[in-house]
This record gives structure tokens, sequence and C-alpha cells, in this order.
């Protein structure tokens, strides 16, 4: 299972990676990264700004990641969360969920950490996935970070066919909710945001429930749509079955899975799902077909 | 143009699809409500008389506890439904509900309905039908929010 935590899987197939280079150095050794800046989402969430310490930045896909060294802590693959249309450092937002992760969060301005990749599938916001029709993206809980950059370019993105984009986020208690500034300019720019908790707190007049239980009031065709989930397994499982409920074509549903990310390039196995080695494969796949059958199977 | 009860009633998601005589039939119970916001649709222990067809805003389904205050368990938007007590024997409300903001509903007699149901077992069977996917979308959702998806034992 997983060995550390990572906010999120991501990549796709179409693409190769950009300058993960499979096989070669960038894959295998860490490259040092500065640490230029850190925010604090939550109590144990924060995202790391960091720039190389040589050469230019790094080009990535949305929803591709990264595997971030704390150096005499060990490795963990963290989910590239920056926009393509932002200038500036390359952000990750990690979770402390163990040593690893906690030392990652721990890491302040002149810290540098080691980055390898980037490595996997991407969401394919530029067409091939989502097409022209709505984009529904669901996300729960740090799920968020891998799904940013992609929601960034969609909400931006010249709209062909009229589609809308649609970000319904959950989070266990107001005080876990990550990325307020971007929803809310999300929101601005045009996409319908809807945020719900598993507990409300003092003061919270906002959604209360899953967030499949905002799904029917957001106003999304699903006949055009096409849907982005990301999140822990069990919550993709269960929106996906919700969105295919309401008439979404699983062919058109992408969800991002992960296992035990190591080598990230498809070479030791440890991510193994089924026929798919996620880090090479993945993180991000359709749900229709052989992954629908997977996540409901137990695992041996 | 004035939209009719029944033309509310038919086309909330509840009920939406139900033919036209069992829409007649339902709405003949049915008439138009609004809530103020931090206005009490129903109480705890009150007597449960009324099934809520969201039309409008959201309500917060709360329970409260001493030093606690209310706890918000829930909330409902448009589209959704808000009363289930009354389909059982003692037809108390387990739970409050407030209307967060202006909240637009349908408010549906309890008793007139289950006159109707039991005097017709095809249009009770279609209604029961409907009120059980919603309460077994509803019993999902929860069991799912029991396992605290997003809690600390989570890296995502």
């Amino acid at each position: 299972m997983i060995a550390e935590g990572r906010t999120a899987v991501a990549a796709t197939r179409e693409v190769a990676p950009a300058t993960g280079s499979v096989g070669g150095t960038a894959a295998a050794v860490p490259v040092p990264y500065q640490v230029v800046g850190r925010r604090d989402e939550t109590v144990d969430v924060a995202t790391l700004f960091l720039v190389p310490a040589a050469g230019g930045p790094m080009a990535f896909l949305p929803g591709q990641f990264n595997m971030l060294t704390a150096f005499g802590v060990g490795e963990a693959a963290i989910s590239v969360s920056s926009s393509r249309r932002e200038d500036g450092p390359l952000q990750h937002t990690v979770r402390a969920v163990g040593p690893v992760t906690e030392a990652l969060c721990r890491s302040g301005a002149g810290d540098v950490i080691g980055v390898r990749g980037p490595f996997g599938t991407a969401w394919g916001v530029d067409g091939a996935a989502t097409g022209t029709g709505d984009v529904v993206v669901v996300a729960g809980g740090i799920g968020l970070a891998p799904l940013r950059g992609a929601i960034d370019e969609l909400v931006h993105r010249p709209i062909a066919g009229g589609g809308r984009v649609f970000v319904i986020a959950g989070a266990r208690e107001p005080g876990q909710i990550i990325y307020d500034n971007d929803l809310q300019m999300w929101e601005r720019d045009g996409a319908v945001v809807a945020v719900t908790v598993d507990m409300g707190s003092p003061g919270w007049s906002g959604h209360v429930g899953l967030v499949t239980s905002l799904l029917d009031e957001a106003g999304f065709d699903p006949a055009t749509s096409s849907a982005l989930i990301c999140g822990p397994e069990i919550m993709i499982r269960f929106t996906a079955r919700a969105l295919v409920n309401r008439g979404i074509d699983p062919e058109r549903i992408r969800v991002s899975l992960e296992r035990n990310m190591q080598c990230g390039i498809g070479w030791c196995g440890h991510c193994q799902l089924g026929p798919f080695l996620l880090c090479r494969d993945g993180p991000i796949l359709p749900y229709a077909g052989a992954v629908s059958q997977l996540l409901c199977e137990r695992e041996r | 143009m004035t939209t009719t009860v029944a033309e509310l009633v038919a086309s909330h998601p509840l009920l939406v699809g139900l033919p036209g005589d069992a829409v007649a039939e339902v709405a003949g119970c049915a008439r138009n409500v609004a809530f103020a916001p931090e206005e009490l649709l129903f109480v705890e222990g009150g007597p449960a008389d009324t099934l809520y067809l969201v039309r409008r805003g959201r309500v917060a389904i709360e329970v409260h506890a001493p030093e606690r205050g209310p706890i918000v368990i829930e909330t409902v938007g448009p589209g959704g439904t808000v009363g289930w007590s009354w389909l059982v024997p003692p037809y108390r409300w387990q739970f409050d509900a407030r209307a967060i903001g202006p909240v637009g509903a349908i408010a549906v007699d309890a008793a007139c309905l289950r006159a109707k149901a039991d005097a017709d077992d095809a249009l009770g069977h279609k209604l029961v039908s409907r009120v059980a996917a919603v309460l077994l979308e509803r019993l999902q959702a929860t069991r799912i929010r029991l396992l605290d998806l997003y809690g600390t034992h989570s890296d995502r």
C-alpha cells in the first residue's frame, strides 16, 4: 500500500513525460531544488515553492507527479500542483502523513530537496479527454492538489463548445479546505464552484455532506459532460458510480489512482494494479472498463 | 406566467417523470411555502406532518447538544427533499431543520399523502419507490462519511 504521502497521482499516456526522460538521469537521480517559499494550507498541509538549483524550469503536464526527496529521510511521490499558466516556482502541496512528508512539510526557504520527474499520465485537459462540453471536477481532501493545474487551464481555456467547468470539492471540515483563494478565483472567472464538508463547525454556513450530494444541483449536462475525479479511492469509485448513474459516459470519466510509487518509471513494480503500473500507465486512467472493475476487487 | 403547484411538483426531482394522475394526487396535498433565513421548518420531537420538496435555498438538518449548540448533520439544496419521519409511526421529527438562507419549497401534507397511498396501491408503490431511492443514496453517502476518508490516515 501507500508508503508515503503522495498528494496526487497524475499523468497521461497521450503525452510523454516532459522532462522525466524515462530511463535517463532526470528519472533516476534526484535533482536539487531550492525551497524559495512555503504556504501553510491547513495544519498538516503545506505548499512548497521550488526552483532548480541549476537549469531551467521543469515542463510538466497537469496531473503528473514528481518524486520528492527529503535528504536523509526518504522519497515520496507528490503531484505537481502548479498551473502552466503561472510563471514562477514549481509548486507541490504536501500533506504530512509520514516521516518523508513530515520532513518535506517542515521545509522552509533556503532548504534543498531532491526532485525526480515528472512522471506518469496527465488529465488530458488539452481537449483529448475533456472535449468541448461541460467538465465536472470532483476532488476529495487534498485530492484537489493534483487537479489544481487542470482546473486552472479548464477555467481559462477558450470554450468552443460552450462547455462549463464545475468544481465540486469535499473536505473533512472547514479548516481542511485547501486553495481557498483559487476556489474563489475560479468561481469569479466563470466556474461553478461548490465546497462541502463532512463536519460543519461554528460559523460554517456552507454545504455539509458528501461530494455526491452536490451533483444533482450542480447543473451540468450529463450528455456532454466529462469528469475528473481525485481523492481517497473509496470516494473516487462512489463518485464515479454516482456520475455514471446520472448519465455521464464512463469513457469520459478519468480518475487518479495510486499505489506505492517508487521508481516512477515502471521498473520496480511496486505500484502495480492489475495490468497497470500506475507510475507509468497512471496515475490518471479512464474509469471505464478495467479500472472500474479493478476498483471493486479486493487486494490480495 | 404563474406556475401551478402541480407543475412545481411534477418538476421536482423526487417526482419528475411520474404519470400525470400520480402528480395530481400529490399536488392535491401540496402547497407552496417560503422560509426566512434561520427559520425552523421543524423541530426535534414535533409532529412529523410534512414532506418538503426544496425548490430554492438550502436547509440544514441539525441536532443540538449541550455546550455545543446546533450541529449540522447535512444540508439539503434545491431539488432535494427534507423530512422522512412522516413515513413511519410515531411520526415525530428526529432532528431540527433550519433554513440557512431564504428557502422556497413545496410542502406536502403527510397525512393526506399517506391516506392517498393507502387507498391506491399503485400510487403508494410509485411514491415509496421514489422515496426509497433517495433514502438509499442518503444512507450510502452517510456510510461513506462514517469512514472519515479525509482524516489523518489519508494522504489525499
